[in-house]
């Protein structure tokens, strides 16, 4: 158990700087997750987290003990799970769990016992004379996590652990990993690249971008009140879609967003709702089965070409043509404002 | 464009016609010398004359009743692993320092390839001064260094002669097994040896349970490379000690010439060179096996 504290971080490597003065607060038994497309500094941050790279400048503490100088790996009471699960391919999966163990001269029967706890708790009990190399990835992903787990670490890292998975088995390994993470709340650090994970594990996100943390919050926060347009179009699929109006009842300069999918047919609100309209022309229409995603342009718009995007859910059934002009409309209430020039969220 | 069927279109035509000089070289530098030496070694035939008569197992009884080629025979496997275990600890020393990066390290590793490219002879003979019995560069050295009290006659006693031819296999193979020891260390996963770190593995966990455990299959190759070359070497221990002092520093090679070349008795010269099959036959039979499982993919 402890909580991290990151000040002013920095990891420059020659002229690019990797991590760019990061300021961060991990909470005791939090689960956070480092959002961002690669090359945005969030696994240089886990690893200097984990103490395999050294800052350049600023501060680490980890359960309120200064770490960023010469503690090693070992002393900062961390265990990480790589992307590839670095597994040693010479050992059994029992002896890849123990490990660690070994590595502080753990008894041998306390060895054996908190082996087997850990393989239960993860269902692979059978697996433990088999080698690395005779399991699935999802197996191995889970022969990692207890390898990380038997340590009994106060802080967990986790660096794109179910990248390595195909899309069926991401989903109950992402289940698993949130329940055990209630289950033993221990603070977690989680990098991924993919926002579906973010949202699904994350109590809180933060999203960075080429170094710089650009929005620290819930999910909620980060996709309904996104701080910019970076974070409005990173995060969400499709991204939001961002018109410039030209709308004299708007400062100059400002972009309107809205998600795809708060832009619906105008027949499918009410008469009191407070809506905005707009003319969709539309170009395309893409079945995805639960939902139909709606291409096109809206007229009003200061660069008319710009693709707009509506996501109708599956129930609506209203036929769309394509090639012709529609009625659709955006609840206000889902509208945001950013300033063109910036990105920066305007609060209207 | 071409229309006919040219030779690179064939190629039930082409792979024959492309392994030819490759089997014919095999065939006329290996097998048929080979066959020979298995042949002579039951004849006594001589090196002054055509005369081939069939001797049966007669040169086989004189040499295994010879108590030089009975310490030949022993020198052999001795010089042979002696100079395998100093190689394989010095190659993954020096590994571990060429992985670093400091300052000079291309120079170094130049330095380190050297003796690889200097031909066998010179470099004997620049061991033998090196080991020469009043000028020796380490005798002196030990003793300016106060470490030497008395002064060793490197190739004038048995046991340090052996020693020396040693040493001199072992500097000889170095640096090619360093760089099959450092290509295997490079094909460890960096994550792997991250993984070691974060689980609170030190230096030398991390060396002896999972580098070394790794480099294994690399290693080995390095080694049997290493015992095909020392085993049949005959140019250190002919220019070193030329099997001296009183025939007790003779490796097989060395005495099969003796015998054969020198001392004209082709039949029992090949019958010496023919019990180098055995070290040679194991070592054959452990890289095909390395290298088939290598091919599907055991490890």
């Amino acid at each position: 158990m402890a909580s991290v504290e990151i000040r002013n971080l920095r990891k420059h490597f020659g002229d690019l700087h990797a991590v760019d003065g990061v300021d961060l607060s991990i909470r005791d038994g939090e689960f956070l997750v480092l959002l961002g497309s690669s090359g945005s500094g969030k696994t240089t941050l886990l690893r200097m987290i984990a103490g395999l790279e050294r800052p350049t400048s600023g501060e680490i503490d980890i359960g309120g003990e200064r770490v960023d100088g010469d503690v090693p790996p070992r002393a900062r009471g961390i265990a990480m799970v790589f992307q590839s699960y670095a597994l040693y391919p010479h050992r059994t999966v029992f002896q890849n769990i123990a490990f660690p163990l070994e590595a502080v001269r753990t008894p041998r029967e306390r060895i054996e016992e908190k082996v087997r706890w850990a393989a239960e708790m993860f269902s692979i009990s059978r697996y433990l004379d088999r080698y690395p190399r005779q399991l699935s990835g999802g197996e191995r992903q889970r022969v990692a996590l207890c390898r990380a787990l038997v340590r009994d670490p106060k802080v967990f890292l986790l660096d794109e652990p179910l990248a390595n998975l195909d899309a069926k088995l991401r989903n109950t390994a992402r289940d698993d990993l949130k329940r055990l993470q209630r289950r033993i709340q221990t603070t977690t650090v989680y990098v991924t690249h993919d926002q579906v994970e973010a949202m699904g594990l994350g109590d809180r996100i933060v999203v960075m971008e080429r170094g710089k943390v650009r929005q620290v919050g819930t999910p909620q926060d980060v996709y309904e009140d996104p701080v910019d347009t970076f974070v409005a179009t990173f995060v969400g699929q499709p991204p939001m879609n961002l018109l410039d109006l030209r709308d004299p009842s708007l400062p100059p300069g400002t972009l309107l967003g809205f998600r795809p999918e708060h832009f619906l047919p105008r027949g499918g609100f009410g008469p009191g709702e407070d809506i905005r309209s707009f003319r969709f022309s539309v170009r395309r229409v893409e079945y995805l089965g639960s939902d139909r995603y709606v291409y096109g342009s809206v007229s009003e718009s200061g660069a008319p070409d710009a693709t707009v995007i509506a996501k109708l859910p599956g129930t609506v059934a209203l036929a769309i043509p394509e090639g012709e002009i529609h009625e659709f409309a955006v609840p206000r209430r889902a509208l945001r404002y950013f300033d063109a020039a910036t990105g920066l969220r305007r609060r209207l | 464009m071409m229309r006919r069927r040219t030779l690179a279109d064939r190629e039930e035509v082409l792979g024959g016609a492309m392994l030819a000089p490759a089997l014919a070289y095999v065939i006329l530098l290996v097998g048929v010398p080979f066959v020979l030496a298995i042949v002579l070694s039951f004849s006594n035939a001589t090196a002054g004359s055509l005369r081939f008569g069939w001797a049966g197992l007669r040169n086989y009884a004189a040499i295994l009743a010879d108590p030089i080629f009975l310490r030949a025979l022993r020198n052999s496997a001795v010089v042979t692993v002696g100079s395998q275990v100093l190689v394989v600890i010095l190659a993954t020393a020096a590994a571990q320092v060429f992985r670093a990066t400091f300052r000079g390290k291309r120079l170094a590793r130049f330095v380190l390839l050297l003796p690889w490219a200097v031909p066998v002879s010179l470099a004997a003979i620049a061991w033998t001064w090196i080991f020469d019995s009043t000028f020796s560069v380490i005798n002196w050295t030990l003793k300016a260094a106060g470490l030497l009290h008395g002064w060793l006659y490197w190739l004038g006693e048995p046991a340090l002669a052996l020693v020396a031819i040693i040493i001199v296999q072992a500097w000889r193979i170095l640096p090619f097994a360093t760089v099959i020891v450092l290509a295997g260390l490079s094909s460890i996963p960096q994550e792997i040896v991250e993984a070691a770190i974060v689980d609170g593995a030190g230096f030398w966990r991390r060396l002896f349970q999972v580098e070394l455990p790794l480099l294994l299959p690399v290693v080995t190759v390095a080694v049997l490379f290493g015992v095909v070359y020392t085993a049949t070497d005959l140019g250190v221990v002919y220019i070193l000690t030329g099997g001296g002092p009183a025939n007790t520093t003779h490796v097989l090679p060395t005495l099969a010439f003796q015998r054969g070349i020198l001392g004209a008795d082709l039949g029992q010269g090949a019958a010496i060179a023919v019990f180098l099959l055995p070290f040679l036959i194991v070592v054959a039979v452990a890289m095909l096996r390395l290298a088939r499982r290598a091919e599907v993919g055991a490890r």
